[in-house]
């Protein structure tokens, strides 16, 4: 593929065609926040954390998906870009449990957001889901980042368990008929756990942990107290 | 929020793909599994059993203690344990002096027939050479076998028959480089589940043509091209009909098959009586599909084929596979990338265990036993004077057990397998079981074997020792500690060692003659082996630390082999073989009208010593036969009904599952489960070549039962995945 040279906050940069502005970047050192965005998955532009201000487009891009282009003058950092950014991230803190996501709050700090700047915002709580003895889910932690969905489906697994249901701000992740999980088509590879970024699924021992068990406390559940029968 | 004390790399002790694993510690706990995205194995991905199904360590069932029964059992009489109460705590010293007064005296008494073991695929590289180095050097004896006899010992016999080596031609991350691939006997998405979400890349991503052949409507039959639903026990005609067609319509790669191949004149005679027709009438599979199959496949530019037990796991295992062999020499799909023939192992360390000698045809590296300057090499490596191994072939498996009598084998060491759930017609298992003289159990637990045992030996599991795996594409990685052993167990290879020591003092062989057990780690084990087996020359665990490498490896500067044979075969040229059908040695009849098929389900695991004392076995609790909805309509049976499925042998009661997997005519039941154990229904026929038992085809019939004659009545699966 053809090369394109483009220029990303006044440095000059040659890529393949068809590179992302964030892999663009990356080439030249400059490090463009991401959320939703996963090497492994399919990016879709969801959390919109990763937008650049590319000359003469009106709306930010988002740099995980818009493919360079020769002559491009691309600006990473600029005060419109880091306003929202800023924003996207104290919108973020004040409707969902960011305790466990320890990237996120660093790039909360890294932009001056303030959690508390929207004080009145509802916050997204569920209850901890606790269905199956593998994981545990835990919602009011979700950003919708969709990545779970993403390697439940053609991203890796191709089982299609989980989905997302609801518009707006009632958009949740969960299965079909919000069936428990052992019901599901869910084969528990966990997957989803692996690429959970703000730890809203999490394995269950993890869980029984911060419960305040004690190691020896869960090794000592392994398995109930269901003798199996020998012949 | 949990954040771990320590992270551990290592590889993942379940199938033969072989991911890599980051283990997540607290204390000695393991909360959390997560494998690296860059993996070149697994890409980040994992199954239930890798990312969950480790807790089986904590087990407080476990045994960390060495045990010798109170009552030592008499031959002819032996039984099971029934709990704890029949055995009592030892000590190391007490227990490994008992092993090696027992043992000795037996060999002493009645020589080296007399002795026997069992290696273990789960176990590592270095364990599995100890033990084959032990009862080699120390018994004099090849009686030295694993679990590889009951999977894939026909593929086995087949590859090294007519290309004179039997691993994984190329590696399984390349089946997104075929345009047509084949899967045969192997429901890939339970049995190797990493591999499973590679091929379906390659179909949805990658373009590729997808062949099912299997009696059962595997997960993957949503993503194939093709469908050929044959009756179990009809490879060898269906893949010959195939064969029959390529040659008919001049699909044949002439160029390769004269620079390559050898026999083929005589072969397509053979092809004459396999005609789709034929096909049809024995198999079942409409002529059309067999003939499309047989087109896709000739003319792709990449094929390739993979194939699990549903080939190997029979009486014709070995024909089986070469059917499969011949169509990639006719087609030349061999010894290019994404390409091949892929026999998918099932042990995490089956490949290892058989390359590092766990084998009664075979030192280490494959280096036939019956070869005098074979046993020279390794005479010389183990210090034993000239003559003193024997040159003679051992038994198999199945034969060792089946020779336990007075005048046979009298001593059989186990080291963590489980014949009395996955030999055949256990009803017949049991009885040699109580033949033995003397039986040791090296495991975690005390299962169906183990409860037989003289003496129980504690072994540290996977998670508590380091070593190496050989993964299903020859990739040898680390095993790495993460934490102690619980209570007493030990490494196996400090176990065997300590052991060979007091045996050797006990045969009186002088110190200058020791076969040598003191070894600095485990990478000097490895060492004594990869500088005899030379395939593995190059192989070091300082190469080895970040990323496997796959064997040959023959110096410290070769970046491994991805794929075999792209020059020439290790046999010269590939060989064709006529077949024959044989029919299975049971078929349905009026009494027993239906065909059984055992196999694996994706939360569990073999024999069950590990997934049934973890969480896994809450997700999955029980065994079912799964039945098609037509037999079950006919017969009014409907899911959830107890049934009791019975053949000439024995019976299980369990539940039955009406189910879209299976074809009509023929049920399934898997292999874990102790308290319905398909084993007691199976025939122990075996393969004439390969030794390999017919797993995969007997006959039975359904019958009503009643819920109280339910093992477990309260054990119920709930579970929506296909």
């Amino acid at each position: 593929m053809a090369d394109v040279t483009l220029t990303i906050d006044g440095q000059p940069v040659t890529v393949p065609a068809g590179t992302t502005l964030l892999k663009a970047a990356a080439q030249l050192g400059t490090a463009i926040p991401t959320i939703c965005y996963h090497e492994h998955c399919t990016a879709n532009g969801l959390c919109r954390m990763c937008v650049v201000e590319v000359e003469g487009q009106r709306l930010l891009q988002p740099a995980c998906l818009v493919p360079a282009a020769e002559g491009l003058r691309v600006q990473t950092r600029s005060e419109r870009v880091a306003r929202s950014r800023r924003t996207i991230g104290e919108m973020l803190a004040a409707s969902v449990d960011l305790s466990q996501a320890p990237e996120l709050q660093a790039q909360l700090a890294d932009y001056g957001a303030d959690p508390e700047r929207f004080p009145e915002a509802e916050r997204r709580a569920r209850p901890v889901i606790d269905d199956n003895p593998m994981y545990v889910r835990d919602y009011a932690k979700c950003i919708l980042c969709w990545r779970c969905v993403q390697v439940c489906a053609e991203d890796a697994q191709y089982t299609f368990a989980l989905s997302f249901d609801g518009r707006g701000y009632n958009t949740q992740i969960g299965t079909f008929f919000e069936k428990p999980l052992p019901e599901t088509a869910c084969v528990f590879c966990g997957q989803c756990v692996g690429v959970c970024p703000t730890n809203a699924l999490k394995p269950k021992r993890e869980w029984l942990l911060e419960q305040g068990q004690t190691p020896d406390e869960i090794m000592a559940q392994t398995r109930s107290g269901r003798r199996r029968k020998r012949g | 929020m949990v954040t771990p004390e320590r992270v551990v790399r290592t590889t993942c002790p379940y199938c033969g793909v072989g991911c890599t694993l980051d283990l997540h510690l607290q204390g000695d706990l393991i909360y959390r599994v997560t494998s690296p995205f860059d993996s070149p194995v697994n890409h980040g991905n994992l199954c239930v059993k890798g990312r969950f199904g480790y807790d089986f360590i904590y087990n407080p069932q476990r045994v960390t203690v060495p045990l010798i029964r109170k009552t030592p059992p008499t031959p002819g009489h032996r039984t099971p344990a029934a709990d704890l109460s029949e055995w009592r705590e030892a000590s190391w010293e007490e227990a490994l002096d008992y092993v090696a007064d027992r043992l000795t005296a037996i060999y002493q008494r009645d020589g080296s027939d007399a002795m026997a073991i069992y290696c273990c695929a789960k176990a590592t590289n270095e364990d599995n050479y100890l033990a084959q180095k032990l009862y080699r050097s120390l018994f004099r004896t090849n009686n030295v076998d694993h679990c590889t006899r009951l999977c894939h010992a026909g593929s086995v016999v087949a590859l090294l028959k007519s290309l004179g080596t039997s691993a994984q031609s190329n590696t399984a991350a390349e089946v997104i480089k075929n345009d047509v691939f084949i899967i045969t006997g192997s429901n890939t998405s339970e049995n190797h589940p990493i591999i499973a979400l590679q091929m379906k890349a390659a179909v949805r991503d990658h373009g590729a043509k997808l062949i099912v052949i299997d009696p059962r409507r595997i997960e993957l039959c949503d993503f194939a091209t093709l469908w050929l639903p044959l009756k179990p026990g009809t490879n060898v005609v269906v893949f010959s009909a195939m064969a029959h067609v390529i040659v008919k319509e001049e699909l044949v790669n002439t160029e390769f098959v004269e620079a390559r191949t050898e026999g083929f004149q005589e072969y397509i005679r053979s092809l004459d009586k396999f005609t789709p027709e034929y096909a049809e009438a024995v198999s079942g599979v409409d002529r059309n599909l067999i003939i499309e199959a047989a087109r896709m496949y000739a003319t792709a530019k990449n094929g390739a084929i993979y194939w699990g037990m549903g080939i190997s796991q029979l009486s014709t295992g070995t024909a089986s596979a070469l059917g499969l062999i011949h169509l990639a020499l006719l087609t030349g799909h061999i010894g290019r990338e994404g390409t091949g023939l892929n026999p998918l192992r099932g042990q995490n360390n089956v490949q290892g265990a058989s390359d590092a000698g766990a084998m009664p045809f075979h030192y280490p590296g494959y280096m036939e036993v019956d070869k005098e300057e074979n046993a020279r090499q390794w005479e010389q490596a183990w210090n034993v004077e000239p003559g003193g191994l024997s040159r003679k072939r051992g038994l198999t498996t199945t034969e060792i057990l089946s020779n336990a009598r007075p005048g046979g084998i009298r001593a059989l060491y186990i080291m963590g397998e489980n014949p009395m759930m996955t030999e055949p017609n256990l009803n017949v298992t049991r009885h040699h079981m109580e033949q033995l003289e003397f039986l040791v159990a090296q495991d975690i637990f005390i299962n169906e074997s183990g409860a037989y045992a003289d003496v129980f030996l504690p072994a540290a599991a996977w998670a508590e020792k380091d070593g190496t795996f050989t993964n299903t594409d020859r990739r040898v990685q680390r095993v790495r500690a993460a934490l102690a052993p619980r209570g007493q167990a030990r490494p196996d290879r400090e176990i065997l060692c300590d052991l060979a020591r007091r045996i050797e003092a006990r045969l009186g062989r002088p110190a200058a003659r020791t076969a040598g057990w003191d070894y600095a780690g485990p990478e000097a084990i490895f060492r004594e082996m990869a500088n005899v087996a030379t395939m593995l020359k190059g192989v070091t665990y300082a190469r080895i630390d970040r990323l496997g490498l796959q064997y040959p490896v023959p110096d410290e500067n070769h970046p491994g082999t991805p794929f075999l044979f792209s020059e020439t075969f290790p046999s010269g040229k590939g060989r064709f073989f006529p077949l024959e059908h044989v029919p299975a040695a049971e078929l349905p009849d009026d009494e027993y009208p239906f065909i059984l098929t055992t196999g694996r389900l994706l939360e569990h695991w073999h024999g069950g010593t590990l997934t049934r004392h973890s969480q896994l076995d809450e997700l999955y609790p029980e065994a079912r036969v799964d039945v098609h909805e037509l037999d079950a309509a006919r017969l009014g049976f409907k899911s959830g009904d107890v049934v009791r499925v019975r053949s000439r042998r024995g019976q299980v009661v369990l539940r039955l599952n009406v189910s879209p997997k299976t074809s009509p005519g023929v049920v399934f039941i898997p292999m874990h489960f102790a308290e319905a154990a398909v084993n007691l229904l199976t025939i122990d026929v075996l393969d004439p070549q390969a030794k390999i038992p017919e797993f995969k085809a007997c006959a039975v019939t359904i019958e009503v039962a009643r819920v109280e004659d339910l093992p477990n009545p309260e054990a119920l699966t709930n579970r929506g995945r296909y």
